[in-house]
């Protein structure tokens, strides 16, 4: 599935795949962590502390 | 992403359908485990990386106002007595120093996101300093920039209500400890041009939508002013959106920057 297809669809030896992995999931932490979690957490208002009408 | 290995995969699938009931239930599988992982990594970034990210920008921004005073471990000695000039010594503001709130000086409001005081808790430590910067919105003030000042209600010093929220867990958490305020705990608020020394009088919890809390008058909808007073709002209970704990204080005195700092905040309070 998912993950099998991806292992098999990366080139090179073991430990070069190993490197793009790790690369690559580094790059979506990150993206995930600057982007989408701060939208997240604004849009759906998980706290605040203001008051407002 | 299409290779031959997918494409015999798929063709086979379509050959046995029990073969295909299972890649479902692959797939279902591997869905999920993404999903935990996304979810354990918010929790993650949320707790923990809000914090080291806000924390070090709070700190940044304290540093780069040049007229902001910025207690150090190793500074902080005994004030009133020594060689002004000399290394390791603070000057204190003395008791003819101290001026009465009616002739405080007030600031005009800066533009959202602007920097304009700096704000210190001698009950969270004598290490305490936080920016105040203009607006209440999250990304782009609370999330970042710490303390945030509700537009349109009093400037520092004011006749009214100087009133500003911040986060109490993550982003750097500058009202985590607000629990452990008591009556009578100093308040103080740095400006460009002046100190403030407030005292906490109330606290108490609200509904959000009590907008009447950062009112002149605190509590009251459309009453006049008839003191200088400061109020902090924060979410309650703590990791909530729930409810609101609300600080407020009045103000003892203010002094001009230049001579000194206010004793309350050389030493933590307690």
């Amino acid at each position: 599935m998912i993950f099998p297809a991806l292992w098999h669809a990366l080139p090179g030896p073991v430990w070069a795949r190993l490197v793009v992995l790790l690369v690559a999931s580094a790059l979506v932490v990150w993206v995930l962590f600057e982007f989408v979690f701060p939208w997240v957490s604004v849009t759906f208002d998980i706290q605040d502390q203001s008051v407002e009408e | 992403m299409a290779s031959p290995t997918i494409t015999d995969a798929a063709a086979q699938t379509r050959a046995a359908p029990r073969r295909r009931t299972n890649a479902a239930l692959a797939l279902l599988g591997e869905l999920m485990l993404v999903a935990g992982s996304l979810i354990a990594l918010y929790v993650v970034w949320q707790l923990f990386y809000t914090d080291v990210t806000a924390d070090r920008e709070q700190t940044q921004v304290v540093e780069g106002l040049p007229w902001a005073y910025v207690p150090s471990v190793t500074a902080a000695g005994n004030g009133s007595i020594g060689d002004p000039g000399s290394p390791g010594v603070i000057d204190l503001i003395s008791d003819d120093e101290k001026q009465s709130p009616d002739t405080a000086p007030v600031m005009d409001e800066p533009a959202t996101g602007t920097t304009f005081a700096t704000f210190y808790v001698p009950r969270w430590g004598a290490n305490y300093v936080k920016p105040i910067s203009e607006g209440v919105t999250r990304r782009e003030v609370l999330d970042r920039l710490g303390i945030g000042h509700y537009p349109r209600t009093g400037m520092p010093g004011a006749f009214g209500n100087f009133a500003i929220s911040a986060h109490r867990t993550t982003y750097g958490k500058p009202f985590n400890r607000i629990v452990e305020l008591k009556l009578g705990d100093s308040l103080v608020v740095q400006t460009k041009d002046a100190w403030y020394v407030y005292h906490v009088t109330d606290h108490y919890i609200v509904q959000p939508t009590q907008v009447e809390v950062i009112a002149p008058l605190p509590g009251s909808a459309s009453g006049a002013p008839d003191n200088h007073y400061i109020t902090m709002t924060t979410c309650h209970p703590m990791y909530s959106a729930a409810q609101r704990y609300v600080v407020h204080g009045v103000l003892d005195y203010w002094a001009p920057v230049g001579l000194g700092v206010p004793a309350e905040i050389v030493e933590e309070q307690g």
